[in-house]
């Protein structure tokens, strides 16, 4: 038998997980001389309570929307992408050419182009990487932390040498055409009377990030490729038996979670800047890690983590803005997470169990 | 090129090369005993920062040093639980304690100074200084001479010149760092600790059933690795600058674990691979001594991206086969 | 009269539900050969990893010499003068003989005269018990057989008085295992007690001067092996005797369905496990496959299941199939209509996570009838899988629970009907009742034989003889990657095919001149 009913693995622990987190962040900013209560209403306050802080939660969401899912289509797989950064740069640049480069009629049609250019770009970031996972057993977490950076080099170079307009001194592309504009939440939920979303930057790629959620859910538990990534994960000898290929699963898996990761700039690069700039990830690529653990690898589970740590992310600048808490108040708060919910797992697990055992046993 | 501007670059090299050997050679002593440790980088941030803040609040580097080394076995400590006691992922351990260092040293570092997440600027005692070796042309000699020490050396004999510019004139913790390596080698291959702590990298169930504690030296592995990054934390913000700003490791953490695959984890090839990852580092500070050198310009960011570059390609197994410790990354669980 | 070498009181352990030894009493006196037999599974191997520490009995207490010692740990073991050789090896394989020697019994803490002092040991005790080695030799440079060696000498450095080997013939040749042998008696004779864990009854015959047996966590006797037969000690190990007997007509084979020639396979290390070797299995017929664990079999079924390479030629029902590159994997196998139910079915036949439904299409799952569109039909699959299970008798009969929550014997019934449904031209079969259940043997066993009546071709591969013997139309011997012999199940016995998988054709000639002449024979392979 299971050592404890399923919605405790799936909502207990991750919610004794985060709680520690939210412990243990308490303690940060008591003691750096602020008050979590109110550090927290001041969040809930910028970043829920009006529909300009919803528009940044939204915006940041939309990025670990995809960059999470990106990190779970991989763990499925049991391969640890931590490349999501470098594969989102990359997929930047994918952005950066379709809209420059081609000219767009109208953004509806550009945001297509714009995805299939950063998913292909971000999916030829991961893809090499998993090919010498696959066919030489390069470990793929060095080579995907590698890649990091030699992403953010390519990207200073191109910008630096090959994109920056004649006369241009930031490392930066020219703007994008005014028909790659995608509409805002503010453009599109505003009417005359009551302007919605007043200058935040959530956009329509909110929404292809929820069809992303849709079709990670279908790929992996409703298609064959998913059954067979799945199985790969599990169980890499059950996988040769039943003749799924370890080297196809390994470069699928990962081509579709760069392609994912690439996504996300269609997002910041199209949605926001609307032109190609050295750091427009800002560490997004790695939320994603904290992301996937704390929604369990599953797109629900995901999408709800990918809201909270759009909070957080919008409730953090709010708080820089307020107080004299910095925002790496979060990056403290995403390594708590990922620390709980993914390294010190068995911490919180077995006490659980435990206790769940010895419910049991009393039961009987 | 000159001789000279030869040596400054082996002298830049060397500098940038040490806080590379440190955590090159901590992450050694961790992944040898089977801990991955990708946690480098955010241990030498902490140490960074809480030894420029103890520096400055005492005046004294050596005391900074003291404080950087607590903080590092600090995060070490944490990556030994998650990934010894409790037996978790030490990939998802090591990415957790980079962000936990990232964070909290700008977050501690504005409370406690209120600069933008950096530390005011160490002077004097607060820092570590050069040290003059004997017979060695140095700032003491420029000042009795009255003359600029830069004309000093380069009057000299080659000689003198190469004892003057490259060896001599380094903090303590440079020569600290060169004279660990011999001390791993020897710690490592011709010590009883040493055989153990290899050992429980390859087969911990060896080890275990030979009647010694894999917990323990799993941990005595890891917290060296704590001390050593400590060091090299403490070398940044205190020796090679002075201060600590946000972020200042800039990926060394990340250089230095690719040295360590680069050196196939052993410590004399590590020496090798941190001054090649160092000399990288100094040309991409002096970009005109390629371009003199071989003519045509060429991209610093590249040159910048070469350690990855050749790491990944180490990986593949393009250039001889990187092998890591046998048990690196897996938990040790007892069984018959 | 001396006290015992070790002597254990009342040993009980139980790993949550079950109980792996029970109230378990033995007395092993010194100088001697213990042996320890019993099936898989009977507790004997958790019987030892307690004497060494490795685990906490729940109860009972451990004297040696006379003396009530407390072995919380492995260094207490050693303390105490056990040394143990396990059945998978404990060495670090790229260090050197005298670095693994030392590991943990250092004198000082620096390494040279550690290693100057255990070089001089080494080479005394190799003089004085015949186990020579080289002691600079790193160990995966070794055979198989040295690397045990160096565990005995492991242990002999390390001043053990009692050395517990865990089935130390599991993995070595006939001859390597006659060395073994040799060095055990030269170890007796030195004043050392051993103690033998193994299932084979003629190690037992061979070696022991007093056995105890083992059955289902329970000490069942202890007698001297000069006092008792094979005979005596088989029931001793089973119980009460199981009829194993299958009920089935003679077969009645019809064209040949899987032919092999020539078949060869080298393993990942480069070793070459089957050595050429000609088959056929006909439609209606169960070809048995025998033989010790580790002689070719397992790599023959990866070959024909697609997951190894192999050279020369395999035909089905005619058709010649790849055996190497494209096309040499389980879907095409599986196309071909070779279905196939390995050895381990928790490293290969389930996933383990997977619900029972979603093992149920395991290695089918591209299957165009099980698709709706570009999805998969779940809907339909959970339908069929309460099916199956209901016709396959799976306890507990729920298609949604993990494959992990299933008994041994329910796995494999969910293997078996994945398998089977299928309705192959071939079915291969590996150690189909291998830790499972006398209820569920029986079972399988009538699965099997059905499959042959309705026409089928089954190659049978297992380890059990006596599986072999009551399933198959015709047995054939491997050993050594070789096919030693086929036999008629009917002409034959157990005694004849034991002697042919120990590598020894000429059994007509072994037959005839008795049992000291079948010892000799057997001690020469």
């Amino acid at each position: 038998m299971d050592k404890m009913p399923k919605w405790a693995d799936i909502v207990l622990i991750p919610l004794i997980s985060l709680f520690l987190a939210a412990f243990f962040s308490a303690l940060v900013i008591l003691a750096i001389g602020e008050s979590p209560i109110e550090a927290l209403k001041l969040m809930i306050d910028g970043a829920l309570m009006r529909s300009s802080g919803w528009g940044y939660t939204l915006y940041y969401a939309t990025n670990f929307l995809f960059t999470g899912l990106a990190v779970s289509v991989a763990f499925h797989a049991r391969l640890f992408n931590i490349g999501g950064e470098g594969q989102a740069m990359i997929g930047g640049l994918g952005v950066a050419l379709v809209c420059l480069y081609v000219p767009w009629p109208h953004w509806s049609l550009a945001i297509l182009g714009a995805s299939v250019g950063a998913a292909c770009f971000g999916a030829l970031w991961a893809l090499i990487p998993a090919y010498l996972q696959a066919k030489r057993g390069s470990h793929i977490v060095i080579t995907t932390i590698m890649f990091n950076f030699i992403a953010a080099a390519l990207l200073n170079y191109v910008l630096v040498e090959l994109l920056r307009p004649v006369g241009a001194m930031d490392p930066a592309s020219a703007k994008f055409a005014a028909a790659t504009h995608l509409p805002s939440f503010q453009d599109m939920f505003s009417t005359a009377e009551t302007p919605m979303f007043r200058g935040a930057p959530a956009n329509v790629t909110f929404f292809l990030a929820l069809a992303a959620c849709v079709f990670v859910w279908v790929l992996i538990w409703r298609t064959r490729l998913g059954y067979e990534i799945r199985a790969f994960g599990q169980s890499e000898t059950g996988a040769k038996y039943a003749g799924i290929s370890p080297v196809k699963i390994t470069v699928v898996a990962m081509l579709i979670s760069g392609g994912l990761a690439g996504m996300m700039s269609v997002n910041t690069t199209m949605g926001e800047t609307e032109r190609l700039i050295l750091n427009s990830t800002e560490g997004a690529g790695f939320i994603g890690i904290a992301v996937a653990l704390m929604g369990r690898n599953h797109p629900f589970g995901v999408f709800l983590a990918a809201i909270l740590f759009g909070f957080l992310y919008q409730g953090g600048a709010e708080l820089a803005l307020w107080t004299s808490i910095p925002r790496e108040l979060i990056v403290v708060i995403q390594a708590l997470v990922i620390l709980f919910t993914g390294a010190l797992d068995n911490m919180v697990r077995e006490p659980v169990e435990k206790i769940f055992i010895a419910m049991r046993r009393r039961n009987t | 090129m000159d001789f000279l501007t030869l040596l400054q670059v082996l002298d830049t090299s060397v500098r940038l090369a040490t806080p590379l050997l440190l955590a090159c050679l901590a992450g050694l002593y961790s992944e040898r005993s089977g801990v991955v440790d990708i946690g480098l980088e955010g241990k030498m941030l902490a140490a960074a920062f809480f030894s420029a803040a103890a520096a400055y609040y005492s005046g004294n580097a050596w005391v900074g040093m003291l404080a950087g080394i607590g903080a590092s076995v600090a995060l070490a400590t944490v990556h030994g639980l998650a990934s010894i006691t409790f037996r978790g992922n030490q990939l998802i351990s090591g990415v957790a304690i980079n962000f936990l260092a990232a964070g909290m040293t700008v977050l501690v570092a504005q409370s406690w100074f209120k600069q933008g997440g950096r530390t005011p600027s160490l002077t004097g005692s607060a820092r570590f200084g050069p040290i003059e070796l004997p017979f060695a042309i140095g700032p003491s000699d420029a000042e009795a001479a009255g003359r600029p020490l830069s004309r000093m050396i380069a009057e000299a004999g080659p000689l003198q010149q190469f004892y003057s510019e490259l060896i001599s004139g380094h903090s303590i913790l440079v020569y600290l760092a060169l004279l660990t390596v011999p001390l791993t080698w020897w710690l490592l291959f011709r010590t009883r600790f040493g055989l153990r702590l290899r050992a429980v990298g390859e087969n911990p169930a060896a080890v275990d059933t030979a009647g010694v504690s894999v917990v323990w030296l799993r941990y005595s592995a890891v917290l060296i690795c704590g001390v050593l990054c400590g060091i090299a934390g403490a070398y940044l913000s205190t020796a090679l600058q002075a201060g600590f700003v946000k972020d200042m490791t800039a990926g060394r953490g990340f250089i230095a674990l690719a040295a360590l695959i680069f050196a196939k984890w052993r410590p004399v090839y590590a020496l090798w691979s941190c001054l090649l990852f160092g000399l990288f580092q100094a040309l991409e500070l002096r970009p005109d001594i390629i371009t003199n050198l071989t003519g045509f310009e060429v991209q610093i960011q590249l040159l910048g991206a070469l350690p990855y570059i050749l790491t990944v390609v180490i990986l593949a197994g393009f250039i001889g086969k990187a092998i890591p410790p046998k048990a690196s990354a897996e938990p040790y669980i007892k069984e018959r | 009269m001396t006290a015992p070498a070790i002597e254990l009181k009342g040993i009980s352990k139980a790993f949550g539900p079950v109980q792996a030894n029970k109230d378990i009493s033995i007395s092993v006196q010194p100088g001697t050969i213990h042996g320890i037999i019993g099936e898989n599974g009977a507790g004997k191997s958790t019987l030892m990893s307690i004497l060494y520490g490795f685990y906490k009995a729940d109860a009972g207490e451990i004297f040696i010499k006379g003396e009530k010692t407390l072995i919380p740990d492995s260094q207490a073991a050693i303390k105490a003068g056990i040394g143990m050789v396990f059945q998978h090896f404990k060495l670090v394989e790229n260090f050197t003989v005298l670095e693994n020697i030392i590991l943990g019994a250092e004198d000082g803490a620096m390494l040279s005269t550690s290693l100057g002092k255990a070089r001089k040991e080494l080479k005394h005790l190799a003089e004085e018990y015949g186990l020579n080695i080289d002691p600079d030799a790193v160990i995966e440079n070794l055979s198989v057989g040295h690397q045990q060696r160096v565990e005995i000498l492991k242990a002999l450095y390390r001043k053990a008085e009692i050395l517990i080997l865990d089935e130390p013939t599991g993995v070595l040749t006939p001859a390597e295992a006659d060395q073994l042998f040799r060095i055990l008696d030269r170890l007796r004779e030195e004043g050392k007690t051993i103690v033998l864990i193994t299932h084979k009854l003629r190690e037992i015959m061979d070696t022991t001067d007093t056995v105890s047996v083992m059955r289902r966590g329970e000490m069942t006797a202890t007698v001297k092996t000069a006092d008792t037969s094979p005979e005596e000690l088989a029931e001793l190990m089973v119980g009460r005797k199981v009829l194993l007997r299958v009920d089935k007509v003679a077969a009645t084979p019809k064209e040949t369905v899987l032919d092999i020639k020539g078949l060869r396979v080298i393993d990942e290390k480069g070793v070459e496990r089957v050595k050429g070797i000609d088959l056929h299995v006909r439609a209606g017929e169960i070809l048995g496959i025998a033989g010790v664990a580790g002689n070719g079999q397992s790599e023959l079924l990866e070959v024909l299941g697609g997951f190894a390479h192999g050279t020369g030629v395999i035909e089905v029902n005619g058709a010649e199939i790849p055996l190497t590159g494209h096309g040499a994997d389980g879907q095409a196998r599986r196309a071909a209509g070779i279905s196939h139910v390995p050895e381990d079915r928790q490293r290969e036949g389930l996933i383990m996570e997977y619900s029972a439904w979603e093992n149920t299409v395991f290695g089918y799952h591209r299957d165009p009838a099980i698709q709706n569109g570009i999805l998969m039909d779940n809907a339909g699959i959970q339908a069929e899988a309460q099916e199956k299970m209901d016709r396959f008798d799976v306890r507990p009969p729920n298609p949604k629970l993990a494959a992990k929550n299933f008994s041994g014997g329910n796995q494999q019934k969910i293997v078996l009907a994945r398998e089977i449904e299928r309705n192959p031209d071939l079915l291969l079969i590996g150690q189909p009742t291998r830790g499972v259940d006398i209820g569920a043997i029986e079972f399988i066993h009538e699965q099997i034989v059905k499959l042959r009546d309705q026409g089928k071709a089954i190659l049978l591969v297992s380890v059990e003889l006596e599986e072999i013997m009551s399933l198959s139309d015709r047995v054939a011997v491997m050993f050594d990657g070789h096919i030693m012999g086929e036999r008629d199940p009917a002409q034959t016995n157990e005694r004849e095919l034991g002697l042919l998988m120990a590598g020894i054709t000429d059994t007509s000639a072994v037959a005839d001149s008795g049992d000291g002449a079948s010892e000799e024979a057997l001690n020469d392979g």
